[in-house]
């Protein structure tokens, strides 16, 4: 009977934390598709971690929403430059930016906010409960009481489905990421493609930090988006690069990182960095026992023009 | 510019500065530069060397606790031992991983670096904790677990004359001996090394990861024996990512990564003085590492374009 009790918030925690890693997953899948893994994806969030910290603090949450996303395709714009002009190694790239992204917002934050400073007082998106939805018992509050950017998941899952699938500029997509020279000769621009695909995926890379900072924790601190990125790509394995599998393997992470939430509502006595490990051991053996290789784009991670 | 003077004071103003902040600094990035720099040269990307010493830090504080008073050579040499074996076993994980399940390592050893700090958190606050639980850390060692110093009334420490040895042990070998070769052919081409060479890649890729992490967690062991003398959570400001840079700026040559491991513990150790005497925050380095591995890899990227074009007119 407590286990019932406390199901609801649990279903709650866990949706509401899937929300930013979803975005960052789905970003990176569209990626992915078009034959290039992102490793800077974790640069792009943290950016748009900061740059929403920053925007919001002036303009509002819209206003840090929209320079979140702008924070995350900067980034994604230089990896591009990276990899689709100078045609460098996409995984060295992709780690570089995330360190650069990483540097740079812990220097600007301490140069701005200083040492100590923790930037108290962003505006941030509370839930909204959906009228007659969030009355269905147990799911209800669970899945329509949750802030606007899970509504903005909803609506993405099956828009990006559709476009993936259904649509000319999706095939094309899918087309680079599979078989590059075919594309090619089907008069399809490549470095476009690939182009658009990154600036997408570091546009959900910024939507998603900006999600963790405005809709969730509420601050930001250095490093806050804590491997969230590595995780995503994770995510996007464990998905088999497909969009209704990724947004579902997000919600398995969600629900690993707010299993804390339950065992402290259980007063479960473990030590608290079981919890905080738990993720990553959880994404290192899932990696392990889903098989998802043979669902991987065939051009994925091949260096530009290296054929 | 006091920012940079305080920079350039704290690195080498004084002989202080040299021997007991810059060089001891460049420890770490010396001993996990080869870890990574040996790793990339067989085309593994372990990101993991800032995991693996943090494991190898707490095999060697285990080792060096448990050991207490016994005679220092002994305690020392176990505390290598463990701090090997301890970052062997962090980076035989992704290894194992890689070669029974095709898992990419730049995320499992990623991953593995959160594992490891949140192991490294709970140690110190459980089974190593100091005796009066109150800090978060664990007894200082007995003098017999302090490693010696280099120079009297300096903090230079054995570690970097190990670094030292083993870089040049680590160029001998790719240079001058047939598995070193193995590995660079694997590096450069793992089918054609297969099929031309009969290089078993896997057990070769496996024996890279394990030596890789063992060296890694040397560093780890280094910087309990040499400079904390006790197991921190906070052990490592991300020495193993700075040392991707080292590594990458050396263009892999063991010989160089010295010197280049010695220009990061300078930026590290001037922006120390820069962050307590001019304000700017220490972070700064993070971007200047990220800018070197940048413009190595844009500088490699034009090169290579040109030497296509290069060959390209000469086969017309």
């Amino acid at each position: 009977m407590e286990l019932l009790l406390l199901l609801t918030p649990f279903l709650e925690a866990s949706l509401r934390t899937a929300t930013p890693l979803a975005f960052a997953a789905l970003g990176e899948l569209v990626s992915e598709r078009a034959g290039v893994i992102n490793l800077g994806l974790e640069g792009c969030i943290i950016a748009g971690c900061f740059g929403a910290l920053l925007a919001a603090g002036i303009g509002g949450p819209a206003i840090g929403f929209a320079v979140g996303v702008l924070s995350g395709m900067a980034i994604a714009a230089v990896f591009a430059i990276f990899v689709l002009v100078l045609r460098t190694d996409q995984i060295i790239a992709g780690t570089a930016m995330t360190l650069l992204a990483l540097g740079l917002t812990g220097t600007l934050y301490k140069v701005l906010y200083g040492a100590s400073g923790a930037a108290l007082g962003t505006p941030t998106v509370g839930p909204w409960a959906v009228p007659g939805l969030s009355a269905i018992p147990v799911i209800g509050p669970a899945l329509f009481r949750q802030s606007v950017l899970t509504y903005l998941l909803y609506a993405a899952v099956p828009t990006l489905a559709w476009w993936m699938h259904r649509t000319g500029a999706g095939l094309a997509l899918r087309a680079v990421g599979e078989r590059r020279a075919a594309a090619e000769a089907a008069g399809i621009d490549v470095p476009r493609v690939r182009w658009g695909a990154i600036l997408f995926a570091g546009a959900f890379g910024g939507l998603s930090g900006a999600t963790l900072v405005l809709a969730q924790v509420g601050t930001f601190n250095e490093g806050m988006s804590a491997g969230r990125g590595f995780i995503a790509i994770a995510i996007v394995v464990l998905g088999r690069w497909s969009v209704v599998g990724t947004a579902m393997a997000a919600l398995v992470f969600g629900a690993a990182f707010a299993l804390q939430y339950l065992f402290q509502a259980l007063d479960v006595q473990l030590p608290y960095q079981l919890f905080i490990a738990f993720p990553y051991v959880l994404t290192l053996v899932l990696l392990a026992v889903v098989r998802g290789r043979t669902a991987a784009p065939l051009e994925l991670g091949l260096r530009d023009g290296t054929r | 510019m006091d920012a940079l003077a305080a920079l350039w004071d704290g690195a080498f103003g004084s002989a202080f500065a040299i021997w007991s902040a810059t060089l001891v600094r460049a420890t770490p990035l010396l001993l996990l530069g080869l870890a990574v720099a040996l790793a990339f040269r067989a085309g593994l990307l372990n990101i993991g060397a800032e995991g693996q010493l943090l494991m190898g830090a707490v095999g060697a504080s285990a080792a060096a606790l448990s050991l207490g008073t016994a005679p220092r050579a002994i305690v020392v040499l176990a505390m290598l031992a463990a701090g090997a074996t301890g970052g062997a076993l962090w980076s035989g994980i992704a290894a194992w991983l890689k070669r029974r399940f095709g898992v990419l390592e730049v995320i499992s050893t990623i991953m593995l670096n959160f594992i490891a700090a949140a192991l490294v958190s709970w140690l110190v606050r459980g089974p190593l904790q100091e005796p009066t639980r109150i800090y978060p850390q664990s007894s200082t060692f007995s003098a017999s677990a302090h490693w010696p110093f280099l120079i009297p009334g300096q903090r230079l420490h054995l570690g970097f004359a190990i670094g030292v040895v083993l870089a040049l042990v680590l160029w001998w070998w790719f240079e001058r001996t047939a598995g070193g070769f193995r590995v660079r052919a694997v590096g450069a081409g793992a089918r054609a090394a297969a099929s031309a060479g009969g290089v078993d890649v896997a057990s070769t890729v496996m024996r890279v990861f394990l030596v890789s992490g063992a060296i890694a967690g040397i560093a780890g062991a280094a910087e309990v024996g040499g400079v904390t003398w006790a197991l921190y959570e906070g052990l490592s400001p991300g020495y193993g990512y700075t040392a991707i840079a080292v590594a990458l700026l050396a263009r892999l040559d063991p010989r160089w990564i010295i010197a280049t491991s010695i220009f990061f513990g300078a930026l590290e150790a001037g922006a120390a003085a820069m962050q307590r005497d001019a304000q700017v925050p220490a972070v700064v380095v993070q971007i200047v590492v990220a800018l070197v591995v940048l413009g190595v890899l844009a500088v490699t990227a034009l090169r290579d374009k040109q030497m296509a074009q290069r060959l390209a007119v000469d086969a017309e």
